[in-house]
């Protein structure tokens, strides 16, 4: 029988015997390969949290492989506050000998580990960790029958550490037979024969770690991650068109689009490259909607001369980049900030743009309805920068209030007047979609050459110098109606972190630790990257340190990308850099031993 | 000026005075343009006329109807975005041999294949103009231009076989010189529902003069017309063997090579609207995306 064939191995007693306080956060890493759908068991938790007012943060590697090779989904869940996915995990899953020995070392002291015995061999005794042998291969076929083979494996660890953690059994049977219940009687039947085999497996009569209730008690949270909320803002914000190229991360945006925008009344493209996926938007924008495309790094790079066009022309478009390892193909599935310049500045000429970055998967719905309500005010292109982190995680949070949020497309067809300009010089341009009559008779054309203010091609220097002061002071109206950043923490003393996009977690926490201890430190959190507020300088000038933690490096000149442009805004000497280029993103001990660096000082 | 009417005369159509060479081909190409606008009466407003660059992409400043200059070779996909996004416009794209067969090369395949509702009119003169005569992707080979001063070697391209494979379901050819044809080849690709190119012949007086002059009788070429009562014209394979023959005996044949019906992308993508639409009838938007909200709990 496999009850009797069960391996449990204990390295250190003491640190099995279960405690009876319960725990306000864990941190689980699940380690195997990515055809193991440990993703999914990983999201079930992270639904499982939201759904019972936990907080709730996701990390996971892909391989950019098709199919196989080594992948992780680790799942931070807590009973508070939750800002990042965890330094260590305090329990790690093994699914294989190689994803035991490479990840380990992520376990925290005196953690967990449980492993399929059936696959890992080998076991290391170090630093305090407690091992538990589980034959997760044949308990998984033993419990679905024969023809499992390696299927089911993940949902049998699932209510293994249901189990453990003492999570809300009922709710995740639900949430299993939400996702599985459409698919045929037997997807389903073995799904929950899988687990409730790992929730009956005799694990938690040694070792249960129940988790303290949730504290975030609101009947409207949901658990979703970056790139659906993204689209989703999109939605709300009145975008309705748009096109696109598959580049990971950035391809479950235009999947859901292409989905989700018949329903509205819109349409999602699928184009032959970038070239065209930028152009078609440009179309429609044209056209008199509002329209949107998006990619990763290499991707922007080839939309970048029609990026220019759009911002010559003034034309309202949103252009997603969900940032990866770069330069070049890089690291696809990895995580990096360094498209920072590349957003801003990447095209040719003098070509102001709007660039916002989202701070978590939440953030990323109000960006993007930020991003439409800038685009159309300002009939301007906005490039909305996210990352692979964001992207890719799964967070809990309060469903968004669409009566505060929600905004009609609106096609404006009126007829226009005689004295109709598309480009007045003291105006924000407001074009006159085709379909729109003239008054007059006088039709316009848009154009990427430059123009006067009828949209006539102009040569006279003049003209050049007052239309490219138009398109930039737009942005300088923009800069002044700008909100104050986010700000948390001391509004003074010893260090002031500045951030941007998905180092919000990691900031945030060490900010809070670093209080804690008896620091005056504070955070700036910057959605708004360009234009920036012009007066950032001024709360700068209220610490001693001002450092800018950034996943790009440091370049030949020591400065990251923000923190270059911070120093050229504010010309202030004392801004420092703190640079990571592993493609993963902070720890928070990384920013608290940064800070005790400068202390030291 | 006085209000627009729901046609159009050929006044009304008319904006600036063209920037093009004395001479040169596109002159016809735009009058003929005019002509048959404002014989199929359509509405003023509802025309958008769109280019990449290029000599014969200025084309939408000399005419009085929504424009949009764009970058160059993608007006394709740009008008493909038009043409989707506002299915109540007439999407007209003018380019030359290197906007369109070149730069955009690909656009134009895929523009084919996808079967989008718009108009094509590439003025081929097999040279780069604007950027004062370099090899072109049309030209013919041994031909001298400041890319190419010994001669050009590389094989042109064939846009007749090129559309063919690439299936655009109208194609055909024309001669600025010949007024009557062009116009008749430019309401035909006008009324047809779906992807029409017409390759039209359009000397660079400047830069290439007498290109084309084997097609012009008068000087003592040959004007010779597809015998369309001879062919069937939905078949490729007939298609592909009128485009092969051009391509061997200059100046070759005129006329439409292939005129074939398959659903468009516009219609078939609004089908999609409209069934994704009936399923959620009974909602507004806004509580369309509350239900998203509520399916992630």
């Amino acid at each position: 029988m496999l009850f009797q064939a069960q391996l449990i191995h204990f390295m250190s007693t003491s640190t099995v015997s279960s405690s009876p306080a319960k725990r306000k956060n864990a941190v689980i890493r699940l380690a195997g390969y990515s055809q193991d759908g440990i993703q999914s068991v990983g999201a079930f938790l992270a639904q499982l949290a939201g759904s019972t007012a936990q907080e709730v943060m996701t990390y996971m590697t892909i391989p950019s492989t098709i199919s196989g090779g080594p992948s992780i989904f680790q799942v931070h869940l807590g009973s508070g506050k939750v800002l990042h996915p965890g330094d260590e995990a305090d329990t790690l899953v093994a699914f294989y000998q190689d994803s035991y020995d490479n990840h380990l070392a992520s376990l925290k002291d005196g953690g967990i580990c449980f492993y399929d015995s059936d696959k890992v061999e080998e076991i290391k005794e170090e630093r305090g960790i407690v091992h538990i042998g589980v034959p997760i291969t044949t308990a998984t076929i033993e419990a679905i029958g024969g023809s499992a083979k390696d299927r089911g494996k993940n949902i049998f660890v699932l209510g293994m550490l249901c189990a453990v953690y003492q999570l809300d059994r009922k709710t995740i049977s639900s949430i299993i037979a939400k996702k599985f219940g459409g698919k045929s009687e037997d997807i389903l039947r073995n799904a929950m024969l899988a687990f409730d085999a790992g929730y009956m497996w005799p694990v938690h009569d040694i070792n249960h770690m129940p988790m303290a209730p949730g504290e975030n008690a609101d009947e409207n949270r949901i658990s979703t991650d970056g790139n659906t909320m993204l689209a989703l803002g999109l939605i709300a914000g009145g975008c309705r068109y748009g096109a696109g190229y598959p580049i990971t991360p950035w391809t479950t945006i235009m999947e859901q689009l292409r989905s989700e925008l018949p329903k509205y009344g819109g349409m999602f493209i699928q184009c032959e490259d970038e070239l065209a996926a930028v152009s078609l938007a440009i179309g429609a924008a044209y056209s008199g909607h509002l329209a949107i495309t998006g990619s990763s790094g290499p991707g922007l790079a080839l939309k970048a001369e029609a990026m220019g066009y759009a911002s010559m022309a003034e034309l309202p478009l949103i252009v997603v980049n969900i940032q990866r390892g770069g330069p070049s193909t890089g690291m696809p599935t990895s995580v990096e900030q360094s498209d920072l310049m590349q957003a801003i500045y990447g095209s040719h000429g003098d070509a102001p743009r709007v660039v916002l970055a989202p701070r978590n998967v939440e953030d990323c719905f109000y960006t993007a309805a930020e991003a439409c309500r800038i685009a159309r005010e300002y009939s301007t292109p906005v490039v909305i920068l996210s990352d692979q982190a964001i992207a890719t995680r799964i967070e809990a949070f309060s469903e968004p209030d669409l009566e505060k949020h929600w905004v009609d497309p609106v096609l404006d067809l009126a007829e226009r007047d005689g004295d109709f300009k598309p480009y007045p010089i003291d105006q924000i341009t407001r074009h006159s979609p085709p379909g729109s009559r003239s008054a007059e008779g006088k039709y316009p054309v848009v154009t990427g050459l430059e123009h006067d203010e009828w949209g006539h091609p102009s040569g006279n220097p003049e003209n050049h110098a007052a239309m490219t002061a138009k398109r930039r002071n737009k942005l300088i109206k923009l800069a002044a109606s700008l909100p104050k950043p986010d700000f948390y923490g001391d509004d003074g003393g010893d260090i002031l972190f500045v951030g941007w996009g998905s180092t919000y977690g990691p900031i945030h926490e060490a900010t809070d630790i670093l209080r804690e201890a008896g620091h005056k430190v504070g955070s700036l959190h910057i959605r708004h990257i360009h234009p920036l507020r012009t007066d950032l300088g001024e709360i700068f000038k209220n610490y001693t340190h001002v450092v800018v933690p950034e996943m790009n490096d440091s370049g030949v000149y020591g400065m990251g990308q923000l923190a270059a442009l911070l120093r050229a805004v504010t010309c202030d000497a004392r801004i420092c850099s703190m640079n990571k280029t592993m493609g993963i993103t902070f720890r928070v001990s990384e920013i608290i031993d940064k800070a005790h660096q400068l202390l030291a000082k | 000026m006085s209000a627009p009417t729901e046609k159009p005369t050929k006044k009304q159509l008319k904006a600036d005075h063209p920037t093009w060479c004395p001479g040169c081909g596109d002159f016809a190409v735009l009058a003929s343009f005019f002509n048959v606008v404002q014989k199929l009466g359509i509405p003023h407003e509802k025309i958008v006329c769109v280019a990449g660059i290029g000599c014969s992409s200025r084309f939408p400043y000399f005419v009085n109807t929504h424009g949009i200059h764009f970058i160059h070779g993608r007006a394709l996909p740009l008008a493909t975005g038009i043409s989707l996004s506002r299915p109540d416009l007439h999407v007209f794209v003018f380019g030359g041999d290197g906007d369109g067969y070149s730069i955009g090369g690909n656009h134009l395949n895929h523009a084919a294949r996808k079967n989008v509702n718009l108009s094509y009119v590439v003025m081929d003169n097999q040279v780069y103009g604007l950027t004062k005569n370099q090899t072109s992707p049309t030209t013919p080979i041994g031909r001298r231009s400041k890319t190419d001063p010994r001669g050009s070697i590389d094989l042109p391209i064939n846009p007749m076989s090129q559309l063919v494979a690439s299936g655009a379901t109208f194609i055909a050819r024309t001669h600025a010189v010949q007024v009557k044809h062009m116009n008749e080849m430019f309401e035909r690709a006008i009324l047809h529902p779906g992807f029409a190119v017409v390759e039209t012949l359009s000397e660079c007086t400047m830069f290439y003069p007498g290109a084309f002059d084997d097609g012009i009788p008068r000087k003592g070429g040959t004007f010779d017309l597809v015998d369309e009562s001879a062919r069937d014209m939905t078949s490729t394979s007939e298609a592909m063997a009128l485009a092969e023959e051009t391509e061997h005996a200059p100046p070759g044949k005129f006329g439409v090579y292939l005129e074939s019906h398959r659903p468009t992308k516009n219609e078939l993508e609004n089908q999609w609207l409209i069934d994704a639409q009936a399923k959620t009838a009974d909602l507004v938007q806004k509580d369309l995306l509350r239900q998203r909200f509520a399916a992630m709990r």
